[in-house]
């Protein structure tokens, strides 16, 4: 089984420098893709079937034929998004502290393709391993001339920052990235106009995710077809999966893409933690629905998973054990969304806070009948097409699931009037 | 509107170096008040005003700027900060009693201050390090798979 993403990975040494990073063949795919013409590369990419990986899943090669190639635009920007903050996801931060010159090889290869010549990286600011072994990174790029004027001979410039963050879930949205790069409030944008053609500071930008940006040296190296091949079943290329909760062995894994839920769930996380019961999961962080027992055989690609009425997120798996009480998981997830809301738009701003405090009611035993209804209109009116961006309806998908495969608990607050977990 | 305080020479050096990389100068706001809060702690009204004087945009535009980031501190914080993550998947592996223990240890619950200065306790969404959860950061580091008996040790690190 090939893992092209973390086979140079490895938390027992320090991570690569650039010239072990290169005596293992890194920046090859670099010194080819700067023989290739820009558009050939975005054709390659796209023909790969690359979806990003930060959640949204589009095609990425797409993604990039949006920019205008037309020479009109000599202002273009790059952007990584490094703002890792949807809980239960940890895998960009593995990738980054575990081979940072991936992704800065990823980004020149990315940047050249849409001809931009400033990128940056989006840091959360908790990330201090990664800004610093980036920090390095970026330094020993430009001293090897794989950054900065007149790359490698070639006439192409780049420039590469590190920004990092001061903390706000909203700054994951590309759009509201974009404001807190120039520093603004992280609001998002309406869209159109798109990223793509009116970016950062109005200029052609595209953001990509750390794990898909590190896709792209392999690509280039392997082709299109190679890349296909390592998948399972519906999608292409390999996935960083995650499981947190009480399984024996928590931790991520780079896997075919679409390897089933039990085999990342039972062979890699080791099963529950003895005494502990599965319940339930969301498969790819905090806003997407749970998946229950029977969906435990379900392929974890981007179709299958909507098959099964969730969404692959960011294929890092929360578990939900039979000693946590479901209604105060979900109230946790709540409390996160509405204090996590920008305030832009008033589903959003009012409508997640009435979610939690109704949600907190029914746990502390003050729960009435009628609120199962309450909450069930608000997955509706926070629903998609009703708010500025996918903030809120993401915030829905846990609720709604679980007041499907979990009704009776909530029922029970209700009638027990107290939480029966406590 | 006067700025009572100024900025000093190192602050507006690294400021300025900020400026240099952007089309604006106020799109080096958030980098600006990073740097003012890295050298005095927190964002007093009087270094908004001065930081916002400095970029050319009104205070209560800079105020809103930092009053929508977390972990921009408009009041006075203690030596030390703690984040204790109370997101899902260390609320699943029980971040409340880490969370009752810090409050038993320090007396101070959220959003809270020791009399001495020594510790400030924050919230904090996803640290992004959920295979070890419950987790937590003070100042720069990070924390993982607390415990009762670990978290002790670790708060006598910091004075």
């Amino acid at each position: 089984m090939e893992t092209p993403l973390t086979q140079h990975i490895s938390f027992d040494r320090p991570c690569y420098n650039l010239r072990d990073y290169e005596k293992n063949g890194g920046y090859q795919a670099l010194r080819k893709a700067l023989s290739l013409s820009p558009e050939s590369i975005t054709g390659t990419v796209q023909a790969s079937d690359l979806k990003g990986r930060g959640g949204a899943g589009f095609n990425t090669g797409m993604k990039w034929s949006f920019v205008p190639m037309n020479g009109h635009y000599p202002v273009k920007y790059l952007i990584a998004n490094a703002d890792e903050m949807e809980p239960g996801t940890f895998k960009d931060r593995m990738l980054m502290e575990g081979n940072p010159h991936q992704l800065i090889e990823g980004m020149i290869i990315s940047a050249f393709a849409i001809q931009a010549n400033i990128s940056y990286i989006f840091l959360r600011w908790a990330y201090k391993k990664a800004g610093r072994l980036l920090t390095h990174a970026i330094e020993e790029a430009y001293a090897a001339g794989y950054l900065g004027k007149n790359i490698l001979g070639t006439g192409y410039n780049l420039e590469m920052y590190l920004h990092t963050g001061v903390g706000r879930y909203i700054c994951g949205e590309e759009t509201a990235l974009l404001n807190a790069l120039e520093g603004k409030r992280a609001t998002p944008r309406a869209k159109p106009p798109f990223p793509q053609v009116s970016g950062l500071f109005g200029k052609p930008t595209i953001v990509n995710n750390v794990e898909t940006l590190c896709n792209i040296p392999h690509i280039i190296n392997n082709g299109p077809d190679w890349f296909k091949s390592l998948g399972k079943g519906n999608d292409a290329g390999t996935k960083i999966y995650g499981v947190s909760g009480r399984v024996k062995r928590p931790g991520l894994w780079e896997l075919p893409m679409g390897v089933s839920m039990r085999e990342l769930i039972e062979d890699c996380a080791g099963g529950m933690a003895n005494g502990y019961g599965f319940r339930g999961a969301l498969p790819g962080g905090a806003s997407t629905d749970f998946l229950v027992k029977e969906h435990l055989d379900i392929n974890l690609d981007y179709k299958s998973v909507a098959a099964a009425g969730s969404r692959l997120g960011t294929g890092t798996m929360i578990i939900l054990d039979d000693h946590t009480c479901p209604v105060g998981f979900v109230h946790n997830l709540e409390h996160f969304f509405a204090q996590e809301s920008c305030g832009w738009c008033t589903p959003c701003r009012e409508g997640l806070p009435w979610t939690e405090k109704i949600l907190l009611s029914i746990e502390r035993g003050e729960g009435r009948s009628e609120d199962l209804q309450l909450l069930e209109t608000h997955t509706r009116l926070l629903g998609p097409g009703n708010t500025f961006c996918a903030l809120a309806p993401g915030a829905m998908e846990p609720l709604q699931s679980a007041l499907k495969y979990f009704r009776e608990d909530f029922e029970k607050h209700i009638d027990q009037k107290k939480c029966p977990w406590r | 509107m006067i700025a009572q305080e100024r900025l000093t020479p190192e602050e507006m050096a690294e400021i300025d170096h900020e400026i240099a990389l952007v089309p604006m100068r106020r799109a080096a706001a958030i980098e600006a008040l990073k740097i003012v809060q890295h050298h005095r702690g927190w964002i007093s009204d009087d270094s908004l005003q001065a930081v916002a004087g400095y970029l050319e945009m009104s205070p209560a535009e800079l105020d809103s700027v930092a009053t929508f980031y977390n972990l921009v501190f408009r009041r006075p914080v203690g030596r030390n900060v703690i984040l204790l993550c109370d997101s899902i998947s260390c609320y699943v592996m029980g971040y409340e009693k880490i969370y009752g223990q810090i409050r038993e240890r320090l007396g101070i619950g959220f959003g809270q201050t020791t009399p001495d200065g020594r510790f400030t306790l924050l919230p904090n969404a996803c640290l992004g390090t959920c295979d070890h959860a419950p987790a937590l950061m003070i100042n720069n580091e990070l924390f993982r798979d607390l415990t009762e008996e670990n978290l002790d040790e670790i708060l006598d690190r910091y004075h």
